[in-house]
């Protein structure tokens, strides 16, 4: 079992009050009447499902029940980071692959 | 003379106290401080059990977990028999009654062991090759056949009376392992740390302290330091069995398995789920079998088990020993034993720097064959020159050498490295935070390589029955990877993990692979280290507790009225409120017809409710649903459906606006959970501009629906100074009102077609006000009414429920709701999918009525809809019935379906096959009674 720290309760907790939210820093567009039917269904379906670092939403719903982002390494399954929503990924992170 | 193989003095054992325990119906006795297995072997039984797929005869292997052979029952009692108990574990209690596995009619004459003769049957990988066979040899021939061969002990048939505990800890450092290595490794770290729990799966800390009587007074001297700290828990008894992502480590404890059952009384079994910083593994080593013909027959053990049975637990194991070996320690063993009064025939041993050990008849070269059948008798000892002596005995001891026990290492995905010096593997790297001490670490005697030559009928898995011929065969058919090896053969995937054949294994794969060993690799070990209870695993979380049980307002009076309970999720919900000697379809049907031609109250309390607020509410609501708010007045309600992102229907509710910026919505019962999750998913990732807020508020709420023609006068005499009316409260509105001293919200809502109420008061007075309706319309002639009930009053009316006419890939529009889209709003969640070429493109399945032409027949909710009766094969079907009920109101059978382009197809014949035949159907509206909605007005 995981531990991850919430960035707004700023403390570390076990997984079993998160939930797992899907892949992170996708931009939904500002105006999807104005996209493509491909560029509207890769960003509806299309993952990244890299190898190591990779960026993910968690919501801490057994807790705050705020949503935030977290670094995961998908190799170790270790959280290397969590941020808030409004946050910058860390410097180092490289956004999950290609 | 009982237990003949006792020694007199020494060891472990309380001899001032007699147990007496039985074994397959015989009597024996033993005393405290006894295992199962020593108190066997102090009466001279080897024989404990026969194996798995041969049915040959097996005795007891070792003197701990690792235990392959010495598998038993342990009966105590009603539910409290546990099969597959390594007899080296078990402690002997008074009364304690064994019994040996998988063998009929008896221990000593087996039939099934007949297999073993059919051994060229069964070869490596027969699990795989016996599924090409013919399927019908497969099915009455072979399947049956291995099914009576094969197998472990029964499982118990009964519920388990037993309480099992959980609990979390945290600590600086977890030590695993009680002998020397751990204790002095918890001292240390106590030195630093704030906490140190220490495990140990044995009853008493020391490990091979315990049989080793010159560090008797280390040991004591450890443990006193040890307990004299309160920072430090020892536990006993208790097995780190997992380990998982950062350090955190699972221990099954057990609490009362060791007393006798008139006795014992609390948790039988405690969880513990400790996150440790760090993790120290003094898990000790492993002593390795050696692969010869017979190495499986009772009397063939490894050779520190032997010196553990003499000398902790004073049971000779035989009286003329031989011990195979190629390390040093076996010498030790063999000292000891002799000190006990045994003869020490010869120690044979396989490697070029034997040490020099003139007091005993050591002889260069290895076992090749043995003598006897349900006991060993005798060997045949190669000498290196080539020639053979036979030697006779009663017990053969085995040392291969050791291997660090590497299982939880392994678990957490340390890795492991082939050294040469001692011939096996050893921990290499460490992940974080994790140790290993003593002989875990690789902190071994020198000892060699004693696998060669390989004796193709040997056994390597004692428990999996698998022989050296099975490796070779798998070797020989392509097998190259260690891992493919082992699951081909089965080597090691046994209740034991192979923790005494895996080495093996691997160093006779090398060898017939012709690599060196540091190049065939090491497999994986998973939890649990030593198999657990599910009782352990599941703790307080059973029957009543299992899941919390969420119970209706109308419960205790649904009970006592002949409710019929069924679950939808976490709830008890009433399908229908029986009369005496009424049939579930009749009790249906009268409902329905009260609700048509009176009056009927519902429980709708376990609709998700959510209350919105803040200054942004509509713009949210526009945003999240597909219908326009904007024109939403105070006071009005509207009917809303909520789309995924993909454009594929996700809920359906009712929004009602309580003020400017306060609404009040409904979800289906099974919704809320998910309905939030989006809302908030929206609202904190995408809408964050947007000053909402939303509160959960089912729970709050006890929801009752007053459905029929009379509907309007139980709500006017509940609530008569309201001034209700058709003008002041049309259909689709809300009132806030005060009801019993408590806030009410009154809604003119329908999901019947009859002209209806939905109020809602606090939950606390709930019951009250069920009463007070159930009563009301119980004058009129009304009656309380069921899911079942509701099902078929809203399929008349052709009202969707979502999950049942929506199954993930059904859009607004396939449910004929397209016109609610909001045309004038911008952008909502899922509105950009609905131009996607495959939900806009014709053919997609929408929602239709079907009715059969002949009265009578019947179908069932998920059957399939066809052009023809009798379809060819291949033809793809047009459709499928979501809803399927007997409608009272219409006397006859009704349904509604998805079908390929539903609305087109209206008055067509189409047919539903049915096992019996197929069903011809006429495509009609899904609106089968009052289409123009008259009734809704009252
Ligand atoms: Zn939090």
């Amino acid at each position: 079992m995981l531990l991850i720290r919430c960035p707004y309760c700023e403390t570390e907790r076990p997984e079993l009050e998160f939930r797992y939210g899907g892949e992170a820093l996708l931009e939904r567009p500002k105006d999807p009447a104005l996209v493509s039917d491909d560029a509207w269904t890769a960003y509806l379906w299309t993952c990244k499902n890299p190898k190591g670092p990779h960026a993910e939403r968690w919501r801490h719903v057994h807790g705050c029940g705020r949503f935030f982002n977290a670094a995961r390494n998908t190799v170790s399954d270790l959280i290397v980071s969590t941020w808030r929503v409004d946050d910058s990924p860390p410097a180092n992170f490289d956004g999950g692959g290609a | 003379m009982t237990q003949p193989f006792r020694l007199p003095s020494g060891g472990r054992i309380d001899r001032a106290r007699v147990l007496r325990f039985s074994f397959d119906g015989r009597a024996f006795e033993g005393h405290p401080g006894d295992s199962l297995a020593s108190a066997l072997l102090a009466n001279g039984v080897h024989l404990v059990g026969r194996s798995f797929k041969y049915h040959r005869p097996r005795g007891i292997v070792s003197a701990g977990s690792e235990e392959p052979n010495a598998l038993v029952t342990i009966d105590r009692g009603a539910g409290r028999m546990t099969p597959n108990l390594r007899a080296t574990q078990i402690e002997l209690y008074d009364g304690l009654v064994a019994t040996s596995q998988n063998r009929w009619p008896s221990l000593e004459f087996d039939i099934g062991a007949i297999g073993q003769f059919a051994s060229r049957l069964i070869p490596a990988g027969f699990y795989y090759k016996t599924f090409l066979w013919p399927p019908r040899a497969w099915k009455h021939l072979y399947e049956p056949l291995i099914r009576r061969a094969a197998g472990l002990g029964k499982a118990p048939g009964e519920p388990d009376p037993d309480t099992y505990a959980h609990q979390f800890a945290h600590c600086d450092v977890l030590v695993v392992g009680g002998g020397p290595a751990g204790l002095q490794a918890a001292l240390a770290a106590a030195a630093q740390a704030e906490s140190v729990i220490l495990c140990d799966e044995q009853p008493e800390p020391g490990g091979s302290a315990l049989h080793d009587p010159a560090r008797a007074s280390e040991l004591s001297d450890l443990l006193a330091k040890l307990r004299a700290l309160s920072h430090v828990r020892i536990l006993q008894r208790t097995t780190a069995f997992g380990m998982f992502a950062q350090n955190f480590v699972a221990l099954a404890q057990r609490l009362s398995d060791h007393i006798e059952p008139s006795a014992a009384s609390g948790p039988r079994e405690r969880l513990w789920q400790v996150r440790a910083k760090r993790i120290v593994l003094a898990t000790g080593a492993i002593e390795r079998p050696l692969v010869f013909p017979g190495n499986d027959l009772p009397g063939v053990m490894l050779a520190e088990a032997a010196r553990i049975y003499a000398n902790r637990f004073c049971a000779l194991p035989g009286k003329r020993i031989v011990i195979a070996t190629s390390a040093d320690s076996a010498y030790e063993a063999a000292g000891d034993l002799r000190r006990a009064g045994a003869e020490i025939v010869a120690i044979v041993d396989a490697r070029e720097g034997r040490p020099i050990a003139d007091d005993f008849n050591v002889i260069a070269g290895a076992i090749i064959d043995t003598k006897g059948r349900a006991r060993i008798e005798g060997c045949t000892v190669q000498l290196a020159d080539g020639s053979t002596l036979p030697v006779d005995c009663d017990v053969l001891l085995m040392s291969g050498g050791w291997t660090p026990n590497a299982s939880l290492l392994s678990q957490a995905r340390g890795a492991l490295r082939f050294e040469p010096i001692l011939q096996t593997f050893v921990p290499d790297v460490l992940p974080p935070g994790i140790s290993c001490v003593g002989a875990c670490a690789g902190d071994l005697r020198p000892q060699g390589d004693a696998s060669r030559p390989i004796h193709p009928k040997a056994f390597v898995d004692f428990q999996n029955d698998v022989t050296s011929a099975d490796i070779a065969l798998a070797v020989r058919e392509g097998f190259r990877s260690i891992e493919h090896i082992k699951r081909y053969t089965t080597n090691g995937m046994a209740t034991d993990q192979g923790k005494t054949s895996n080495l093996n294994a691997m160093m006779i794969a090398a060898a017939e692979r012709s690599v060196a060993p540091q190049d065939i690799g090491a497999t994986t070990f998973r939890p649990p280290y030593t198999p657990v209870t599910f009782g352990t695993f599941a703790g307080a979380s059973r029957g009543e507790l299992f899941e919390p049980v969420r119970r209706l307002p109308s419960h205790q009076w649904a009970k006592a009225h002949g409710g019929v309970f069924e679950d939808a999720g976490q709830w008890k919900r009433v399908s229908c409120f029986a009369r005496p000697a009424e049939t579930m379809r009749d009790c249906v049907n009268r409902e329905v017809l009260t609700v048509r031609k009176k009056v009927g109250v519902f429980d709708a309390s376990s609709l998700g409710k959510i209350e919105l607020a803040g200054p942004d509410a509509v713009d949210f609501l526009n945003r999240i649903y597909i219908n326009d708010f904007s024109a939403l007045a105070i006071g009005r309600c509207r009917y809303a459906l909520m789309l995924h992102e993909s454009g594929v229907v996700l809920d359906d509710g009712i929004v009602a606006r309580l003020a400017e910026d306060r609404f009040h919505i409904t979800t289906t019962s099974g919704g809320i959970g998910h309905v939030l999750q989006h809302m908030e998913d929206f609202l904190q990732t995408e809408y964050t501009d947007l000053r909402v807020w939303l509160t959960d508020v089912t729970e709050q709420w006890a929801t009752f629906a007053i459905q029929g023609p009379l509907a309007g006068n139980i709500v006017q005499s509940l609530l008569p100074d309201a001034g209700l009316s058709q003008a002041s409260l049309p259909h689709m509105s809300l009132r806030e009102l005060v009801w019993n001293g408590s806030d009410l919200r009154l809604m003119r809502a329908s999901f019947t077609g009859e002209a209806g109420f939905e109020i809602n008061v606090p939950s606390v007075q709930g019951a009250a006000l069920w009463d007070t309706l159930v009563d009301a319309a119980e004058r009129l002639d009304g009656c309380a009414y069921g899911l079942e009930a509701l099902n078929v009053l809203r399929a008349e009316k052709g009202y969707i429920i979502v999950g049942q006419e929506t199954d993930g890939s059904v859009t607004a529009d396939d449910l004929g709701y397209g016109k609610m889209v909001g045309a004038r709003k911008g952008d909502f969640v899922g509105k950009r999918s609905l131009s996607l070429p495959h939900l806009a493109a014709k053919g997609r399945k929408q929602l239709v009525g079907l009715l059969p032409l002949q009265l009578a027949q019947t179908f069932e909710e998920g059957a399939q809809i066809t052009q023809a009766p009798h379809p060819a094969s291949g033809t793809h079907a047009l459709g499928h019935v979501t809803t399927a009920f007997w409608s009272a109101t219409l006397d006859r059978f009704i349904a509604l379906a998805l079908l390929e382009d539903g609305r087109a197809r209206i008055g067509q014949t189409l047919h539903v096959p049915m096992p019996a035949g197929a069903i011809a159907v006429q495509v009609t509206s899904p609106v089968f009674f009052d289409p123009d909605g008259s009734r809704l007005r009252g």
